[in-house]
Protein backbone atom coordinates (compact mmCIF):
# COMPACT_ATOMS: atom_id res chain seq x y z
CA UNK A 1 0.00 0.00 0.00
CA UNK A 2 1.44 3.31 -0.97
CA UNK A 3 0.34 5.75 1.65
CA UNK A 4 2.93 8.46 1.77
CA UNK A 5 1.50 11.05 4.08
CA UNK A 6 1.46 10.34 7.80
CA UNK A 7 -2.13 11.49 8.34
CA UNK A 8 -3.23 9.67 5.26
CA UNK A 9 -6.05 7.18 5.11
CA UNK A 10 -4.22 4.55 7.09
CA UNK A 11 -5.26 1.15 5.81
CA UNK A 12 -4.09 -0.77 8.84
CA UNK A 13 -4.96 1.50 11.70
CA UNK A 14 -3.24 -0.62 14.30
CA UNK A 15 -2.24 2.30 16.47
CA UNK A 16 -5.85 3.39 16.71
CA UNK A 17 -8.08 3.08 19.76
CA UNK A 18 -9.62 0.21 17.87
CA UNK A 19 -13.14 -1.04 18.54
CA UNK A 20 -13.46 -4.57 19.92
CA UNK A 21 -11.21 -6.57 17.62
CA UNK A 22 -11.60 -10.11 18.88
CA UNK A 23 -14.41 -12.37 17.77
CA UNK A 24 -17.82 -10.92 18.41
CA UNK A 25 -20.12 -13.80 19.18
CA UNK A 26 -23.37 -12.13 18.07
CA UNK A 27 -21.91 -11.03 14.75
CA UNK A 28 -20.45 -14.48 14.17
CA UNK A 29 -23.74 -16.26 14.85
CA UNK A 30 -25.65 -13.68 12.81
CA UNK A 31 -23.33 -14.44 9.90
CA UNK A 32 -23.69 -18.19 10.33
CA UNK A 33 -27.48 -17.85 10.49
CA UNK A 34 -27.42 -15.73 7.34
CA UNK A 35 -25.34 -18.29 5.42
CA UNK A 36 -27.68 -21.09 6.48
CA UNK A 37 -30.71 -18.97 5.58
CA UNK A 38 -29.25 -18.43 2.11
CA UNK A 39 -28.80 -22.16 1.73
CA UNK A 40 -32.35 -22.77 2.88
CA UNK A 41 -33.55 -20.86 -0.15
CA UNK A 42 -31.56 -23.32 -2.22
CA UNK A 43 -32.86 -26.74 -1.14
CA UNK A 44 -31.41 -28.47 -4.15
CA UNK A 45 -27.85 -27.70 -3.08
CA UNK A 46 -28.55 -29.02 0.40
CA UNK A 47 -30.09 -32.18 -1.01
CA UNK A 48 -27.09 -32.74 -3.28
CA UNK A 49 -24.61 -32.14 -0.49
CA UNK A 50 -26.32 -34.58 1.82
CA UNK A 51 -27.32 -37.25 -0.66
CA UNK A 52 -24.28 -37.60 -2.90
CA UNK A 53 -21.99 -39.07 -0.20
CA UNK A 54 -24.72 -41.57 0.71
CA UNK A 55 -25.25 -42.61 -2.90
CA UNK A 56 -21.51 -42.96 -3.47
CA UNK A 57 -21.11 -45.14 -0.40
CA UNK A 58 -24.02 -47.28 -1.49
CA UNK A 59 -22.47 -47.66 -4.92
CA UNK A 60 -19.10 -48.51 -3.47
CA UNK A 61 -20.56 -51.13 -1.18
CA UNK A 62 -21.85 -53.10 -4.14
CA UNK A 63 -18.85 -52.39 -6.38
CA UNK A 64 -16.79 -54.24 -3.76
CA UNK A 65 -19.52 -56.73 -3.10
CA UNK A 66 -17.16 -59.66 -2.86
CA UNK A 67 -14.42 -57.98 -0.79
CA UNK A 68 -15.81 -56.43 2.36
CA UNK A 69 -12.29 -55.62 3.60
CA UNK A 70 -11.68 -53.24 0.70
CA UNK A 71 -15.01 -51.54 1.28
CA UNK A 72 -14.04 -50.97 4.91
CA UNK A 73 -10.82 -49.14 4.01
CA UNK A 74 -12.13 -47.14 1.09
CA UNK A 75 -15.46 -46.43 2.80
CA UNK A 76 -13.78 -45.07 5.91
CA UNK A 77 -11.40 -42.96 3.83
CA UNK A 78 -14.29 -41.54 1.82
CA UNK A 79 -16.13 -40.57 5.00
CA UNK A 80 -13.19 -38.28 5.60
CA UNK A 81 -12.85 -37.05 2.04
CA UNK A 82 -16.47 -36.14 1.23
CA UNK A 83 -16.86 -33.36 3.78
CA UNK A 84 -13.55 -31.87 2.67
CA UNK A 85 -14.49 -31.76 -1.02
CA UNK A 86 -18.08 -30.57 -0.54
CA UNK A 87 -17.17 -27.81 1.86
CA UNK A 88 -14.27 -26.76 -0.33
CA UNK A 89 -16.58 -26.30 -3.30
CA UNK A 90 -19.41 -24.64 -1.43
CA UNK A 91 -17.15 -22.24 0.43
CA UNK A 92 -15.08 -21.20 -2.55
CA UNK A 93 -18.18 -20.39 -4.59
CA UNK A 94 -19.98 -18.70 -1.69
CA UNK A 95 -17.00 -16.49 -0.88
CA UNK A 96 -16.45 -15.66 -4.52
CA UNK A 97 -20.07 -14.62 -4.82
CA UNK A 98 -19.68 -12.50 -1.72
CA UNK A 99 -16.71 -10.79 -3.35
CA UNK A 100 -18.28 -10.21 -6.76
CA UNK A 101 -21.71 -9.12 -5.50
CA UNK A 102 -20.20 -6.27 -3.51
CA UNK A 103 -21.58 -7.58 -0.23
CA UNK A 104 -18.06 -8.30 1.00
CA UNK A 105 -17.04 -4.69 0.35
CA UNK A 106 -20.13 -3.52 2.17
CA UNK A 107 -19.56 -5.84 5.14
CA UNK A 108 -15.93 -4.86 5.49
CA UNK A 109 -16.95 -1.18 5.48
CA UNK A 110 -19.17 -2.07 8.45
CA UNK A 111 -17.98 -2.95 11.94
CA UNK A 112 -17.61 -6.63 11.08
CA UNK A 113 -14.33 -8.30 12.01
CA UNK A 114 -12.76 -10.56 9.42
CA UNK A 115 -12.64 -13.22 12.10
CA UNK A 116 -16.40 -12.88 12.63
CA UNK A 117 -17.04 -13.44 8.95
CA UNK A 118 -14.76 -16.45 8.67
CA UNK A 119 -15.96 -17.99 11.92
CA UNK A 120 -19.52 -17.45 10.76
CA UNK A 121 -18.87 -19.35 7.54
CA UNK A 122 -17.01 -22.10 9.39
CA UNK A 123 -19.87 -22.44 11.88
CA UNK A 124 -22.55 -22.64 9.18
CA UNK A 125 -20.71 -25.12 6.99
CA UNK A 126 -19.57 -27.05 10.06
CA UNK A 127 -23.22 -27.54 11.02
CA UNK A 128 -24.00 -28.70 7.52
CA UNK A 129 -21.02 -31.05 7.59
CA UNK A 130 -22.35 -32.62 10.78
CA UNK A 131 -25.66 -33.40 9.08
CA UNK A 132 -23.86 -34.76 6.04
CA UNK A 133 -21.45 -36.89 8.07
CA UNK A 134 -24.07 -38.22 10.47
CA UNK A 135 -26.13 -39.47 7.55
CA UNK A 136 -23.16 -40.90 5.63
CA UNK A 137 -21.55 -42.50 8.68
CA UNK A 138 -24.88 -43.85 9.89
CA UNK A 139 -25.63 -45.36 6.52
CA UNK A 140 -22.18 -46.90 6.19
CA UNK A 141 -21.98 -48.33 9.69
CA UNK A 142 -25.54 -49.54 10.24
CA UNK A 143 -26.83 -50.37 6.80
CA UNK A 144 -23.84 -51.12 4.62
CA UNK A 145 -21.95 -53.10 7.23
CA UNK A 146 -18.84 -50.92 7.40
CA UNK A 147 -16.79 -52.66 10.05
CA UNK A 148 -15.42 -50.00 12.42
CA UNK A 149 -13.50 -51.20 15.44
CA UNK A 150 -13.40 -47.79 17.14
CA UNK A 151 -16.20 -45.42 18.02
CA UNK A 152 -18.27 -43.94 15.19
CA UNK A 153 -18.14 -40.65 17.17
CA UNK A 154 -14.46 -40.46 16.37
CA UNK A 155 -15.27 -40.91 12.68
CA UNK A 156 -17.64 -37.97 13.06
CA UNK A 157 -14.98 -35.87 14.77
CA UNK A 158 -12.52 -36.44 11.93
CA UNK A 159 -15.24 -35.72 9.37
CA UNK A 160 -16.02 -32.42 11.09
CA UNK A 161 -12.37 -31.39 11.11
CA UNK A 162 -12.13 -32.33 7.44
CA UNK A 163 -15.12 -30.12 6.70
CA UNK A 164 -13.39 -27.29 8.52
CA UNK A 165 -10.26 -27.89 6.46
CA UNK A 166 -12.36 -27.86 3.27
CA UNK A 167 -13.98 -24.58 4.31
CA UNK A 168 -10.57 -23.11 5.05
CA UNK A 169 -9.09 -24.20 1.71
CA UNK A 170 -12.13 -22.95 -0.20
CA UNK A 171 -12.00 -19.59 1.48
CA UNK A 172 -8.31 -19.29 0.77
CA UNK A 173 -8.38 -20.19 -2.92
CA UNK A 174 -11.43 -18.03 -3.63
CA UNK A 175 -9.15 -15.04 -3.17
CA UNK A 176 -7.23 -16.16 -6.25
CA UNK A 177 -10.25 -16.86 -8.41
CA UNK A 178 -11.68 -14.03 -10.46
CA UNK A 179 -14.66 -15.99 -11.71
CA UNK A 180 -16.76 -19.05 -10.94
CA UNK A 181 -15.01 -20.87 -13.77
CA UNK A 182 -11.64 -20.37 -12.15
CA UNK A 183 -13.00 -21.28 -8.73
CA UNK A 184 -14.25 -24.63 -9.99
CA UNK A 185 -10.87 -25.30 -11.65
CA UNK A 186 -9.18 -24.95 -8.27
CA UNK A 187 -10.91 -28.13 -7.25
CA UNK A 188 -8.79 -30.39 -9.52
CA UNK A 189 -5.75 -28.25 -8.70
CA UNK A 190 -6.05 -28.37 -4.93
CA UNK A 191 -8.07 -31.50 -4.24
CA UNK A 192 -7.06 -34.07 -6.87
CA UNK A 193 -3.36 -34.30 -5.99
CA UNK A 194 -4.32 -34.79 -2.37
CA UNK A 195 -6.86 -37.41 -3.38
CA UNK A 196 -4.23 -39.36 -5.35
CA UNK A 197 -1.63 -39.17 -2.62
CA UNK A 198 -3.76 -39.56 0.51
CA UNK A 199 -3.59 -43.33 0.57
CA UNK A 200 -7.02 -43.98 -0.85
CA UNK A 201 -5.74 -45.90 -3.88
CA UNK A 202 -2.66 -47.46 -2.43
CA UNK A 203 -1.15 -47.35 1.05
CA UNK A 204 1.18 -44.39 1.35
CA UNK A 205 4.28 -46.45 2.32
CA UNK A 206 3.97 -48.25 -1.04
CA UNK A 207 4.39 -45.04 -3.03
CA UNK A 208 7.58 -43.78 -4.61
CA UNK A 209 9.60 -42.17 -1.76
CA UNK A 210 9.27 -38.72 -3.35
CA UNK A 211 5.50 -39.02 -3.58
CA UNK A 212 5.36 -40.40 -0.08
CA UNK A 213 7.26 -37.37 1.16
CA UNK A 214 4.84 -35.08 -0.66
CA UNK A 215 1.88 -36.96 0.74
CA UNK A 216 3.36 -36.47 4.21
CA UNK A 217 3.02 -32.74 3.65
CA UNK A 218 -0.61 -32.79 2.51
CA UNK A 219 -3.34 -32.50 5.14
CA UNK A 220 -5.79 -34.89 3.47
CA UNK A 221 -3.34 -37.75 4.09
CA UNK A 222 -3.79 -37.28 7.83
CA UNK A 223 -7.55 -37.09 7.49
CA UNK A 224 -7.54 -40.50 5.80
CA UNK A 225 -4.95 -41.93 8.22
CA UNK A 226 -7.13 -40.79 11.11
CA UNK A 227 -10.17 -42.50 9.67
CA UNK A 228 -8.22 -45.72 9.24
CA UNK A 229 -6.97 -45.57 12.83
CA UNK A 230 -10.57 -45.50 14.04
CA UNK A 231 -11.34 -48.36 11.69
CA UNK A 232 -8.69 -50.63 13.20
CA UNK A 233 -8.33 -49.71 16.86
CA UNK A 234 -10.83 -49.76 19.68
CA UNK A 235 -9.52 -46.69 21.48
CA UNK A 236 -7.82 -43.44 20.59
CA UNK A 237 -4.28 -44.25 19.54
CA UNK A 238 -1.41 -41.78 19.69
CA UNK A 239 -1.35 -41.84 15.89
CA UNK A 240 -5.02 -40.87 15.83
CA UNK A 241 -4.47 -37.95 18.16
CA UNK A 242 -1.54 -36.80 16.03
CA UNK A 243 -3.60 -37.05 12.83
CA UNK A 244 -6.49 -35.11 14.34
CA UNK A 245 -4.19 -32.40 15.65
CA UNK A 246 -2.48 -32.06 12.28
CA UNK A 247 -5.77 -31.71 10.41
CA UNK A 248 -7.08 -29.20 12.95
CA UNK A 249 -3.81 -27.28 12.88
CA UNK A 250 -3.84 -27.12 9.08
CA UNK A 251 -7.44 -25.92 9.09
CA UNK A 252 -6.61 -23.14 11.53
CA UNK A 253 -3.50 -22.15 9.60
CA UNK A 254 -5.33 -21.98 6.29
CA UNK A 255 -8.23 -20.09 7.89
CA UNK A 256 -5.75 -17.52 9.12
CA UNK A 257 -4.23 -17.27 5.66
CA UNK A 258 -7.78 -16.92 4.30
CA UNK A 259 -8.46 -14.07 6.70
CA UNK A 260 -5.38 -12.32 5.37
CA UNK A 261 -6.81 -12.47 1.85
CA UNK A 262 -9.89 -10.51 2.92
CA UNK A 263 -8.81 -6.96 2.23
CA UNK A 264 -10.81 -4.01 3.48
CA UNK A 265 -9.17 -1.89 0.79
CA UNK A 266 -9.28 -3.16 -2.77
CA UNK A 267 -7.85 -1.67 -5.97
CA UNK B 1 -9.38 27.12 -7.46
CA UNK B 2 -11.43 26.78 -4.33
CA UNK B 3 -13.12 29.27 -2.15
CA UNK B 4 -12.27 28.45 1.44
CA UNK B 5 -13.84 31.60 2.85
CA UNK B 6 -17.29 30.02 2.57
CA UNK B 7 -16.17 27.16 4.80
CA UNK B 8 -18.28 26.91 7.95
CA UNK B 9 -16.39 27.54 11.18
CA UNK B 10 -16.82 23.97 12.48
CA UNK B 11 -14.67 21.14 11.24
CA UNK B 12 -15.94 19.74 7.93
CA UNK B 13 -17.19 16.16 7.66
CA UNK B 14 -14.65 15.38 4.96
CA UNK B 15 -11.45 17.24 4.30
CA UNK B 16 -9.20 16.23 1.44
CA UNK B 17 -5.86 17.67 0.54
CA UNK B 18 -3.73 16.53 -2.36
CA UNK B 19 -5.90 13.41 -2.59
CA UNK B 20 -4.60 11.10 -5.30
CA UNK B 21 -5.83 7.63 -6.19
CA UNK B 22 -4.22 5.16 -8.57
CA UNK B 23 -6.31 2.28 -9.94
CA UNK B 24 -4.43 -0.20 -12.07
CA UNK B 25 -2.23 1.76 -14.45
CA UNK B 26 -4.31 4.95 -14.25
CA UNK B 27 -4.22 7.89 -11.90
CA UNK B 28 -7.95 8.21 -11.38
CA UNK B 29 -8.01 11.13 -8.92
CA UNK B 30 -5.37 13.81 -9.31
CA UNK B 31 -4.36 15.81 -6.29
CA UNK B 32 -7.85 16.85 -5.19
CA UNK B 33 -8.51 19.46 -2.50
CA UNK B 34 -12.05 19.73 -1.22
CA UNK B 35 -14.24 19.73 1.85
CA UNK B 36 -17.70 18.39 2.55
CA UNK B 37 -19.48 20.50 5.19
CA UNK B 38 -21.34 18.87 8.06
CA UNK B 39 -25.10 18.58 8.19
CA UNK B 40 -25.54 19.38 4.50
CA UNK B 41 -26.21 17.49 1.29
CA UNK B 42 -23.25 17.68 -1.04
CA UNK B 43 -23.80 16.50 -4.60
CA UNK B 44 -20.95 14.91 -6.51
CA UNK B 45 -21.54 15.35 -10.21
CA UNK B 46 -19.63 14.58 -13.33
CA UNK B 47 -19.57 12.46 -16.44
CA UNK B 48 -19.25 8.69 -16.41
CA UNK B 49 -15.77 7.51 -15.52
CA UNK B 50 -14.64 10.81 -13.99
CA UNK B 51 -13.91 9.18 -10.62
CA UNK B 52 -17.02 9.76 -8.50
CA UNK B 53 -17.22 6.20 -7.23
CA UNK B 54 -13.48 6.14 -6.64
CA UNK B 55 -13.69 9.29 -4.53
CA UNK B 56 -16.53 7.81 -2.50
CA UNK B 57 -14.66 4.55 -1.95
CA UNK B 58 -11.68 6.55 -0.72
CA UNK B 59 -13.91 8.41 1.76
CA UNK B 60 -15.45 5.17 3.02
CA UNK B 61 -12.03 3.54 3.26
CA UNK B 62 -12.45 0.68 0.79
CA UNK B 63 -10.15 2.08 -1.89
CA UNK B 64 -6.52 1.01 -2.01
CA UNK B 65 -3.62 3.18 -3.18
CA UNK B 66 -4.90 6.43 -1.72
CA UNK B 67 -2.28 9.09 -1.07
CA UNK B 68 -2.52 12.57 0.37
CA UNK B 69 -4.61 13.64 3.33
CA UNK B 70 -8.17 12.49 3.76
CA UNK B 71 -9.87 13.26 7.04
CA UNK B 72 -13.37 11.90 7.61
CA UNK B 73 -15.33 12.95 10.72
CA UNK B 74 -12.06 13.93 12.36
CA UNK B 75 -10.21 10.65 11.72
CA UNK B 76 -8.16 9.40 8.79
CA UNK B 77 -10.41 7.72 6.22
CA UNK B 78 -10.78 4.00 6.82
CA UNK B 79 -10.20 4.30 10.56
CA UNK B 80 -11.96 1.40 12.35
CA UNK B 81 -14.03 3.72 14.56
CA UNK B 82 -15.58 5.23 11.44
CA UNK B 83 -17.21 1.98 10.42
CA UNK B 84 -20.26 2.50 12.63
CA UNK B 85 -20.49 6.19 11.80
CA UNK B 86 -20.68 5.97 8.00
CA UNK B 87 -23.48 4.55 5.89
CA UNK B 88 -22.39 3.55 2.39
CA UNK B 89 -24.37 2.52 -0.67
CA UNK B 90 -22.29 1.08 -3.49
CA UNK B 91 -23.23 1.92 -7.07
CA UNK B 92 -24.21 -1.66 -7.92
CA UNK B 93 -26.77 -2.92 -5.41
CA UNK B 94 -24.92 -5.08 -2.89
CA UNK B 95 -27.45 -7.35 -1.24
CA UNK B 96 -27.92 -11.10 -1.01
CA UNK B 97 -30.14 -12.24 -3.86
CA UNK B 98 -31.04 -15.46 -2.09
CA UNK B 99 -32.44 -13.71 0.98
CA UNK B 100 -35.68 -11.79 1.33
CA UNK B 101 -35.65 -8.01 1.73
CA UNK B 102 -36.32 -8.33 5.43
CA UNK B 103 -33.69 -11.05 5.96
CA UNK B 104 -31.11 -8.90 4.18
CA UNK B 105 -31.83 -5.94 6.41
CA UNK B 106 -31.95 -8.03 9.57
CA UNK B 107 -28.51 -9.42 8.84
CA UNK B 108 -26.90 -6.05 8.21
CA UNK B 109 -28.72 -4.65 11.25
CA UNK B 110 -27.24 -7.44 13.37
CA UNK B 111 -23.78 -6.44 12.18
CA UNK B 112 -24.31 -2.76 12.96
CA UNK B 113 -26.09 -3.24 16.27
CA UNK B 114 -25.34 -6.75 17.54
CA UNK B 115 -26.62 -8.55 20.59
CA UNK B 116 -29.89 -9.94 21.82
CA UNK B 117 -30.59 -6.82 23.90
CA UNK B 118 -30.84 -4.76 20.72
CA UNK B 119 -33.32 -7.10 19.00
CA UNK B 120 -36.34 -4.82 19.44
CA UNK B 121 -34.45 -1.78 18.25
CA UNK B 122 -33.21 -3.70 15.24
CA UNK B 123 -36.70 -4.81 14.38
CA UNK B 124 -37.91 -1.21 14.53
CA UNK B 125 -35.01 0.03 12.42
CA UNK B 126 -35.57 -2.65 9.80
CA UNK B 127 -39.28 -1.92 9.54
CA UNK B 128 -38.61 1.81 9.27
CA UNK B 129 -35.89 1.41 6.64
CA UNK B 130 -38.16 -0.80 4.52
CA UNK B 131 -40.91 1.81 4.76
CA UNK B 132 -38.45 4.61 3.92
CA UNK B 133 -37.65 3.03 0.57
CA UNK B 134 -41.29 2.07 -0.01
CA UNK B 135 -40.80 -1.69 -0.10
CA UNK B 136 -43.19 -2.70 2.69
CA UNK B 137 -45.33 -4.67 0.27
CA UNK B 138 -42.25 -6.58 -0.97
CA UNK B 139 -40.60 -7.13 2.40
CA UNK B 140 -40.85 -10.91 2.13
CA UNK B 141 -39.83 -11.24 -1.51
CA UNK B 142 -36.40 -12.62 -2.40
CA UNK B 143 -34.08 -9.78 -3.39
CA UNK B 144 -33.15 -11.73 -6.52
CA UNK B 145 -36.75 -11.61 -7.74
CA UNK B 146 -37.07 -7.83 -7.45
CA UNK B 147 -36.78 -5.34 -10.28
CA UNK B 148 -33.56 -3.39 -10.76
CA UNK B 149 -34.87 -0.27 -9.05
CA UNK B 150 -36.31 -2.29 -6.20
CA UNK B 151 -32.99 -4.03 -5.59
CA UNK B 152 -31.14 -0.74 -5.47
CA UNK B 153 -33.70 0.45 -2.94
CA UNK B 154 -32.93 -2.56 -0.74
CA UNK B 155 -29.29 -1.61 -0.98
CA UNK B 156 -30.18 1.96 0.01
CA UNK B 157 -32.30 0.74 2.92
CA UNK B 158 -29.24 -0.99 4.38
CA UNK B 159 -27.46 2.34 4.60
CA UNK B 160 -30.47 3.92 6.32
CA UNK B 161 -30.49 1.27 9.06
CA UNK B 162 -28.36 2.81 11.75
CA UNK B 163 -28.04 6.50 12.47
CA UNK B 164 -24.85 7.24 10.54
CA UNK B 165 -23.34 10.71 10.82
CA UNK B 166 -22.16 10.52 7.23
CA UNK B 167 -24.10 8.91 4.42
CA UNK B 168 -22.15 8.19 1.24
CA UNK B 169 -24.62 7.34 -1.51
CA UNK B 170 -23.32 6.34 -4.93
CA UNK B 171 -26.08 7.10 -7.44
CA UNK B 172 -28.88 6.08 -5.08
CA UNK B 173 -31.72 7.23 -7.34
CA UNK B 174 -30.57 5.78 -10.65
CA UNK B 175 -33.37 4.01 -12.49
CA UNK B 176 -36.10 5.18 -10.15
CA UNK B 177 -39.32 6.90 -11.14
CA UNK B 178 -39.86 10.65 -10.53
CA UNK B 179 -42.26 10.16 -7.62
CA UNK B 180 -39.91 7.87 -5.75
CA UNK B 181 -36.96 10.11 -6.55
CA UNK B 182 -38.76 13.10 -5.10
CA UNK B 183 -39.68 11.13 -1.97
CA UNK B 184 -36.13 9.90 -1.48
CA UNK B 185 -34.70 13.39 -1.86
CA UNK B 186 -37.24 14.56 0.72
CA UNK B 187 -35.99 11.78 2.97
CA UNK B 188 -32.38 12.86 2.42
CA UNK B 189 -33.30 16.42 3.41
CA UNK B 190 -35.12 15.19 6.50
CA UNK B 191 -32.10 13.12 7.51
CA UNK B 192 -29.82 16.11 7.09
CA UNK B 193 -32.15 18.53 8.88
CA UNK B 194 -33.36 16.38 11.77
CA UNK B 195 -30.31 14.28 12.51
CA UNK B 196 -27.74 16.80 11.36
CA UNK B 197 -26.25 14.04 9.22
CA UNK B 198 -23.94 14.80 6.32
CA UNK B 199 -24.79 13.37 2.92
CA UNK B 200 -22.46 12.91 -0.01
CA UNK B 201 -24.56 11.90 -3.00
CA UNK B 202 -23.31 11.21 -6.50
CA UNK B 203 -25.47 11.54 -9.54
CA UNK B 204 -25.46 11.85 -13.28
CA UNK B 205 -28.79 13.56 -13.29
CA UNK B 206 -28.36 17.30 -13.30
CA UNK B 207 -31.85 18.16 -12.10
CA UNK B 208 -30.97 16.36 -8.88
CA UNK B 209 -28.12 18.79 -8.48
CA UNK B 210 -30.63 21.53 -7.81
CA UNK B 211 -31.75 19.66 -4.71
CA UNK B 212 -28.29 19.68 -3.11
CA UNK B 213 -27.02 22.33 -0.72
CA UNK B 214 -23.61 22.21 -2.28
CA UNK B 215 -22.05 20.73 -5.38
CA UNK B 216 -18.72 19.30 -6.35
CA UNK B 217 -18.43 19.16 -10.13
CA UNK B 218 -15.86 16.68 -11.35
CA UNK B 219 -14.29 15.94 -14.68
CA UNK B 220 -11.53 13.46 -15.55
CA UNK B 221 -10.29 13.02 -12.01
CA UNK B 222 -10.27 16.69 -11.15
CA UNK B 223 -12.68 19.01 -9.41
CA UNK B 224 -13.97 21.63 -11.81
CA UNK B 225 -16.02 23.68 -9.41
CA UNK B 226 -17.27 23.70 -5.85
CA UNK B 227 -20.13 25.79 -4.52
CA UNK B 228 -23.88 26.16 -4.05
CA UNK B 229 -26.06 25.58 -7.12
CA UNK B 230 -26.93 29.30 -7.07
CA UNK B 231 -23.32 30.37 -6.92
CA UNK B 232 -22.44 28.11 -9.85
CA UNK B 233 -25.25 29.48 -11.97
CA UNK B 234 -24.36 33.05 -11.13
CA UNK B 235 -20.65 32.51 -11.72
CA UNK B 236 -21.23 31.05 -15.16
CA UNK B 237 -24.16 33.31 -16.03
CA UNK B 238 -26.36 30.32 -16.84
CA UNK B 239 -29.91 29.35 -15.92
CA UNK B 240 -29.47 25.73 -14.79
CA UNK B 241 -26.77 23.68 -13.15
CA UNK B 242 -26.63 21.57 -16.29
CA UNK B 243 -25.77 24.61 -18.38
CA UNK B 244 -23.31 25.76 -15.75
CA UNK B 245 -21.62 22.36 -15.86
CA UNK B 246 -21.44 22.31 -19.66
CA UNK B 247 -20.07 25.82 -19.62
CA UNK B 248 -17.35 24.84 -17.15
CA UNK B 249 -16.46 21.70 -19.12
CA UNK B 250 -16.11 23.72 -22.34
CA UNK B 251 -14.00 26.24 -20.50
CA UNK B 252 -11.73 23.53 -19.10
CA UNK B 253 -11.44 21.82 -22.48
CA UNK B 254 -10.54 25.11 -24.13
CA UNK B 255 -7.98 25.89 -21.43
CA UNK B 256 -6.48 22.42 -21.85
CA UNK B 257 -6.25 22.95 -25.60
CA UNK B 258 -4.52 26.30 -25.36
CA UNK B 259 -2.08 24.80 -22.85
CA UNK B 260 -1.30 21.99 -25.26
CA UNK B 261 -0.83 24.30 -28.21
CA UNK B 262 1.39 26.44 -26.01
CA UNK B 263 3.48 23.35 -25.28
CA UNK B 264 3.56 22.46 -28.97
CA UNK B 265 4.81 25.90 -29.97
CA UNK B 266 7.50 26.02 -27.30
CA UNK B 267 8.77 22.61 -28.39
N1 LIG C 1 -11.20 -1.92 -10.54
C1 LIG C 1 -10.64 -1.00 -11.35
N2 LIG C 1 -9.39 -1.16 -11.78
C2 LIG C 1 -8.80 -0.25 -12.56
N3 LIG C 1 -9.39 0.88 -12.97
C3 LIG C 1 -10.64 1.12 -12.57
C4 LIG C 1 -11.34 0.19 -11.73
N4 LIG C 1 -12.55 0.69 -11.49
C5 LIG C 1 -12.63 1.85 -12.15
N5 LIG C 1 -11.49 2.13 -12.79
C6 LIG C 1 -11.21 3.33 -13.60
O1 LIG C 1 -11.32 4.45 -12.76
C7 LIG C 1 -11.94 5.52 -13.44
C8 LIG C 1 -13.00 6.12 -12.55
O2 LIG C 1 -13.97 5.16 -12.26
P1 LIG C 1 -15.22 5.48 -11.34
O3 LIG C 1 -15.95 4.20 -11.15
O4 LIG C 1 -14.74 6.19 -10.13
O5 LIG C 1 -16.06 6.47 -12.25
P2 LIG C 1 -17.49 7.13 -11.97
O6 LIG C 1 -17.30 8.59 -12.01
O7 LIG C 1 -18.08 6.57 -10.75
O8 LIG C 1 -18.29 6.67 -13.25
P3 LIG C 1 -19.86 6.32 -13.38
O9 LIG C 1 -20.60 7.60 -13.37
O10 LIG C 1 -19.94 5.65 -14.71
O11 LIG C 1 -20.20 5.43 -12.24
C9 LIG C 1 -12.48 4.96 -14.74
O12 LIG C 1 -11.75 5.52 -15.78
C10 LIG C 1 -12.26 3.48 -14.67
O13 LIG C 1 -11.75 3.02 -15.90
MG1 LIG D 1 -19.63 5.40 -10.34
Amino acid sequence: MSTTHPTTAAPTATAAPAPPRALNLSRTTATAARVLRQLRHDPRTIALMVLIPCVMLLLLRYVFDGSARVFDTIGASLLGIFPLITMFLVTSIATLRERTSGTLERLLAMPLGKGDLIAGYALAFGALAIVQSVLATGLAVWFLGLDVTGSPWLLLLVALLDALLGTALGLFVSAFAASEFQAVQFMPAVIFPQLLLCGLFTPRPNMHPVLEAISDALPMSYAVDGMNEVLRHTDMTAAFVRDVLIVAGCALLVLTLGAATLKRRTP
Amino acid sequence: MMNYSSRPPEEPAVHAQDLTVVRGPRTVLRSLDFTVPRGRITGLLGPSGCGKSTLMRAVVGTQAKVTGTLEVLGSPAGHPTLRTRIGYVTQAPSVYDDLTVRQNLHYFAAILDPGRAAADRRHENVTRAIADVDLTTHADALAGTLSGGQRSRVSLAVALLGTPELLVLDEPTVGLDPVLRRDLWQLFHTIAAERGATLLVSSHVMDEAERCHRLLLMRAGEILADGTPDALRTRTGTGTVEDAFLHLVDEATAAGRTQETAKETTR
